[in-house]
């Protein structure tokens, strides 16, 4: 069976106590699709993502992955996901091999490594730029190379659709150039994308549809849409009102 | 002749020596995921197995094991379910646990010396201990090492194991019994309430020179070792508390290599002076914050 849908949300509903987070959000990503999910700090962006990756409870709506109620869906290595921070580890040093290789378990199984699960990780690694760092600690790392680590560690797992959280948040030009090209290339394999950004970078290029979050609802779906006001400024200082109260449209182009 | 030619040296020594070696393979875990302290609280709940087995007339150490597995697997249902409260419910788990093995044993009208318990005895651990010891610690190497890429990317990155597909809630049981076994199988060498220091002080002296977490690991588990050892050796012949001597020479070999270690740095800055650190320049970042 050809599936076109890779991960589709209707109507989800989440909240945080008391408090809706996501009220009715409809968002779908077909195959080859690089989805940007755009909005303001709070919109809710983020908490879509994660609710469709199983992390957080949705309280209404459903969702769909690869044809597979979310509930139902174990396919869990074909989904490669890039959360917005590599945790601390308690201070236990890891290189850049180790957490990049633990991206690899959920296709390896149980089994030890073979030689193709030890390439996989490589050519993730190399993906990414990061081949002469692979037995340096992450903690040395810049914000830009860590972000690139984790995306080489979804990568690892051969994914088909990759789920990004704030890629591009806090990382410096040069490892966002990098970072677009390792997506582009995971794109042009025939990969899918969703990622949530507060702004696109050098990513813009690279987006197929854009959906924009405003205040729990869906505000916009389509093309990314242009800049608007003193966003499509580049030198405007990046400070936001929180929602409620702001315009949609909250991102800028390079 | 030499002390160590007696059996119950020879025992102290193994005893010693397996924990030494197991306790940091387990702690590194537990370290990487900040709850360095819960092992010293699993000590605390296993008192309350010891009182029931002194009671019954039973093993303390097996009934210590399965009340400290239940008390860990609580401590890891109350992580995962609550964020705020869970302090408060593991105060509460672990005094209860200390408390009531205090009480079982003062019920029970026994001579059973807790401090034994508490401190550790190496030197009355007998031939049914010592082989308790030596089968559990095989287990607990068996758990540690051969499951060491999945419990890695538990205890690193909990949401994205999630997300991988990896089984956590198993894991994380795995990781709780592994650390009640660790705990009794080191009480009859250093004692339950000093467990919990071989568990951390090899992990964070090995984590000062190390880059990775396999050579962290490997490192934590050699100081380990030679802290049991060490511990014995001086404690034996000069006859001072055993289990409180091996956490000590773990504690000084902790303070001689993070003493080393900043040695090391201050002379590297003086010979490369004026080279900056690897940053990111200021100018360039696009976005602070972006969660939502």
């Amino acid at each position: 069976m050809f599936v076109t849908t890779v991960l589709r949300v209707r109507h989800g509903v989440v909240a945080y106590g008391e408090r809706p987070v996501l009220r009715g959000v409809d968002l779908t990503v077909h195959t080859g699709d690089v989805v940007a999910i755009l909005g303001a700090n709070g919109s809710g962006k983020s908490t879509l993502i994660r609710a469709a990756l199983g992390l957080v409870p949705l309280s209404g709506g459903e969702i769909e992955l690869f044809g597979t109620p979310l509930r139902r869906f174990r396919q869990w290595p074909r989904l490669g996901y890039v959360p917005q921070r590599l945790g601390a580890g308690g201070g236990v040093p890891a290189t850049v091999g180790e957490v990049v290789a633990a991206g690899r378990l959920g296709r390896r199984g149980w089994k030890p490594a073979t030689r193709r699960d030890r390439e996989a990780v490589r050519a993730a690694i190399d993906a990414v730029g990061l081949a002469d760092r692979t037995k340096d600690p992450v903690s040395t790392l810049s914000g830009g190379q860590q972000q690139r680590t984790l995306i080489a560690r979804a990568l690892a797992g051969e994914p088909e659709l990759l789920i990004l959280d704030e890629p591009t948040a806090g990382v410096d030009a040069a490892s966002q150039e990098t970072f677009a090209k390792a997506l582009g290339d995971f794109v042009h394999g025939g990969g899918s994308v969703a990622l949530v950004a507060h702004e696109l970078g050098p990513l813009a290029s690279l987006i197929t549809n854009a959906v924009v979050i405003h205040d729990g609802v869906v505000a916009h779906t389509g093309p990314v849409p242009p800049p608007a006001g003193h966003h499509a400024d580049p030198d405007h200082d990046h400070v936001h009102p929180h929602a409620p109260g702001t315009a949609p449209g909250l991102w800028e182009r390079p | 002749m030499s002390i160590f030619a007696y059996q119950f040296m020879q025992y102290a020594l193994l005893g010693t020596a397996i924990t030494g070696l197991t306790a940091p393979a387990l702690g590194i875990y537990l370290v990487q995921r900040r709850l360095s302290l819960i092992g010293d609280g699993i000590g605390h709940v296993a008192l309350t197995g010891v009182g029931i087995g002194v009671l019954m007339n039973k093993s303390p150490v097996l009934l210590a094991t399965l009340v400290a597995a239940l008390g860990a697997v609580a401590v890891e249902i109350i992580r995962e379910r609550s964020r705020t409260s869970g302090d408060i419910a593991l105060a509460i788990l672990f005094y209860g646990g200390i408390s009531g093995g205090v009480f079982l044993v003062a019920l029970s009208r026994t001579s059973v010396n807790l401090n034994s318990f508490l401190f550790g005895s190496p030197l009355t651990i007998s031939d049914a201990d010592m082989a308790t010891i030596v089968v559990l610690g095989a287990a607990i190497l068996a758990v540690c090492l051969g499951l060491r890429p999945w419990l890695f990317a538990v205890c690193q990155d909990e949401e994205y194991a999630k997300v991988a597909g990896l089984p956590v809630r198993t894991l994380n049981v795995v990781i709780a019994i592994t650390t009640a076994v660790t705990v009794t199988t080191a009480m009859r060498s250093i004692g339950l309430l000093l467990v919990s220091a071989l568990m951390v002080v090899p992990v964070a002296t090995a984590q000062l020179v190390t880059r990775g977490f396999g050579s962290t690991m490997a490192l934590s588990m050699v100081l380990g070792l030679a802290s049991g050892v060490a511990g014995i050796v001086i404690s034996g012949p000069s006859d001072t508390a055993p289990g409180a001597t091996v956490v000590l020479f773990a504690i000084a070999l902790f303070l001689v290599v993070a003493i080393g270690a900043a040695g090391r740095r201050a002379w590297r800055r003086r010979r490369m002076p004026g080279e900056p650190a690897h940053c990111d320049p200021p100018d360039v970042l696009l976005s602070q914050e972006g969660r939502s």
